[in-house]
């Protein structure tokens, strides 16, 4: 019972240890399961059915013997809001047979073993106030970071949390203001190493994701500890790895260089690079480029006044970085310039 | 090491009347030097063409020696070219013209290639009025084979090695106006919004438009010194005026002030709508440019825009008085109608 990664990596796991028969029974809709994709996926390559809709109401019990469980049958309805609700759908309950029931729906935080009166608040759902930034519970002497923190969340997170937490405990062993927190360290660093050569893979690939080979059922069902995942031979780890968009490489624009000889606004593919006049409103220049640029979600680079009196307009939202604007470019005023970024922690780690 | 152009291109690219984009404009990928002032005059006829909603395979596209005859591999990728030898492009453009009238024509011609060893084949070109847009990228030197001055580099412009050039400049535009080609322009690779009305008026001109473009080597001259360079031509143009290509369906109103403003008519009903800047000058009079060109020259200034222009000469076929349907569609019997037809118009001259 249940429809997250857990419940996916019991109903596989019970595949090995000798189940024959293995369901999924979900409340919620197929597509809402928690589960990712890719497990649910792998979960019924191995043979494993998965029922949604279905709301436990009953164990059933035979002669003291499990012998299955009873479940209401339900669709999903959702509010304007998108809030959803299960409506019974006025089918006749189902009975699903079973030797074993595993329970994978979740656990919760629960903080009963923490004294209330210590000058640690809790907050409606019973949670700890911590501050966003810092970490920080209402009692300055005590942080909070992972799950316990904000709710459920994957580790990397915990462990974002878990470094801006040490920095927060260092400022305040130090008598210092937590808010005034170091920058994390950042840089840009040319990637051009010749003609036609940068440091990156510059070249667009029109490639779909390519699908992970996996290893005979007949072999890892049978043995819990065989490798489903065989990972990608070399030529073809090799394309996956070229599907990149290279999103920390940025183009990197030096006014003063610029010639306006306009081969990077020519040689474009996806034309987002516009030489024009100025406008003293960005929803009037965002109108005059080549093609205009409605996405105000995404920023548009303006570079200052050229020579000629016009500015070189770049919408980020087109740019595939492959770089062409920096290969056509005479001066070097368009650069492929790669970017550095790394968390402030505690340690010098 | 890479160096492909990605198939992706903007989602929202606009389409013109025949549901292509630019794309479908487009050539490979430019082999020419970052920068070069060739590759803006390739991708302003990409423009043009696309704004024209010109089919591309009604296209030829013809060249000579140079790095401006490599050009046509990086533009309309879709439409029939052919790469000449030196300086004969115009006879290879004569050729495919009289066998098929229909088509447009660019020839695409360099200084070296057009001032030098193609002269012969120019003026006489000029003088057939053959139906088609003559380009002229013009850098004043010999960039495909580094750089030597070339016979438009002007008397006392300083090469990139230091070396000052001691002769007199072919002025192409002059010589086109004295030769009394029909359609006359000049313009400057960085100045798209200029060039492309102009090739589009070229496109649709009935007769030779010579366009002499001023197309900056950036690897060979654009050093200080020399009179071909990106900062020189910008500080030198001088526009004629503001040209706007009005085709026959789409009338539009631009705002001149009085008597500032000429309308020349075009054969197909589309207008020229002409914003003049110079004093003193007619489009449609020969002198008046002859003499515009000149005071220009004089002042060191480099006169752009629409220099001049003969609507109503009529081209070579016209002259000629060829037939109205292009001989590369009649069948073999009407081209050789046989013996009989022949012992006739022999008999006629009798």
């Amino acid at each position: 019972m249940g429809g997250g990664n857990t419940a996916m990596d019991c109903c596989r796991t019970s595949r090995r240890m000798g189940g024959e028969s293995v369901k999924v029974v979900v409340r919620s809709p197929f597509k809402d399961m928690k589960a990712s994709p890719w497990e649910k996926e792998d979960a019924q390559h191995e043979d494993i059915d998965i029922f949604d809709n279905h709301v436990p109401l009953s164990f059933e019990v035979e002669n003291g013997k499990l012998i299955g469980m009873k479940f209401q049958k339900v669709e999903a309805v959702y509010d304007d809001n998108g809030k959803r609700k299960l409506i019974p759908t006025g089918e006749p309950d189902v009975f699903i047979e079973a030797d074993e029931v595993l329970i994978a729906i979740g656990q919760e935080n629960s903080f009963p073993w923490i004294e209330r009166d210590i000058g640690l608040e809790f907050n409606e759902w019973e949670m700890p106030t911590v501050d966003k930034v810092t970490f920080q519970s209402t009692n300055p002497k005590v942080f909070f970071g992972g799950d316990a923190a904000f709710g459920p969340e994957n580790v990397i997170t915990a462990v974002a949390h878990g470094h801006q937490a040490a920095v927060s405990m260092h400022l305040f062993c130090e008598e210092k203001d937590l808010k005034q927190r170091p920058a994390p360290f950042t840089k840009l660093f040319s990637t051009k190493m010749g003609i036609h050569e940068w440091s990156y893979d510059s070249p667009v690939t029109i490639d779909q994701r390519f699908l992970v080979p996996q290893a005979e059922k007949s072999l890892t069902l049978v043995d819990r500890k065989k490798e489903v995942e065989l990972g990608f031979n070399l030529p073809t780890g090799f394309k996956e790895a070229q599907r990149c968009l290279n999103c920390d490489v940025q183009t990197e624009f030096s006014t003063d260089l610029c010639i306006e000889c306009d081969a990077c606004m020519d040689v474009c593919p996806t034309s987002c690079i516009t030489f024009t006049g100025n406008e003293p409103e960005e929803d009037q220049l965002r109108q005059k480029l080549l093609v205009p640029a409605t996405n105000k979600s995404q920023d548009i680079l303006v570079s200052d006044t050229l020579k000629t009196g016009r500015v070189m307009v770049k919408d980020e939202d087109v740019c595939l970085h492959c770089g062409l604007c920096a290969e056509r470019c005479p001066t070097s005023a368009w650069d492929m310039q790669q970017y550095f970024y790394s968390v402030t922690k505690a340690g010098s780690i | 090491m890479t160096y492909l152009k990605p198939i992706f291109r903007h989602p929202k690219l606009p389409k013109n009347k025949l549901g292509y984009t630019l794309k479908e404009y487009e050539g490979g990928i430019s082999t020419l030097c970052a920068g070069c002032g060739h590759d803006s005059i390739s991708a302003t006829i990409v423009q043009a063409c696309y704004e024209m909603d010109i089919e591309p395979h009604l296209v030829a596209k013809i060249s000579g020696i140079g790095c401006s005859s490599k050009t046509p591999a990086y533009f309309l990728g879709n439409s029939h070219g052919f790469n000449s030898v030196h300086g004969r492009m115009p006879s290879v453009a004569t050729g495919a013209n009289m066998a098929n009238k229909d088509l447009v024509y660019f020839g695409v011609s360099g200084d070296g290639d057009t001032a030098s060893i193609g002269m012969g084949q120019f003026v006489h070109a000029i003088r057939r009025n053959l139906n088609m847009v003559y380009i002229v990228m013009n850098n004043g030197c010999y960039g495909l084979t580094k750089g030597q001055d070339s016979a438009t580099a002007d008397l006392g412009s300083k090469s990139k090695a230091g070396s000052i050039n001691p002769f007199q400049p072919v002025d192409l535009a002059s010589l086109a106006v004295e030769l009394g080609a029909t359609f006359v322009a000049q313009s400057f690779s960085g100045d798209k919004q200029q060039l492309v009305p102009l090739i589009k008026a070229g496109i649709q001109h009935k007769g030779l438009a010579f366009i002499n473009v001023m197309s900056p080597c950036v690897t060979f001259n654009n050093n200080p010194g020399s009179t071909k360079s990106y900062d020189y031509v910008r500080e030198h143009m001088q526009a004629t005026g503001t040209l706007d290509f009005v085709p026959e369906e789409k009338p539009i109103h631009a705002e001149y002030e009085e008597g500032t403003g000429t309308t020349v008519s075009l054969h197909d009903g589309s207008e020229m709508k002409l914003h003049k800047l110079a004093l003193n000058w007619d489009p449609e009079d020969r002198v008046s440019a002859a003499n515009a060109i000149q005071q220009a020259r004089m002042k060191d200034e480099i006169l752009t825009g629409l220099l001049y222009i003969n609507p109503v000469y009529g081209d070579l076929h016209d002259i000629i008085n060829t037939s109205d349907t292009p001989l590369n569609t009649m069948k073999e019997n009407t081209l050789c109608p046989g013996t009989e037809k022949l012992d006739t118009i022999n008999a006629g001259f009798r």
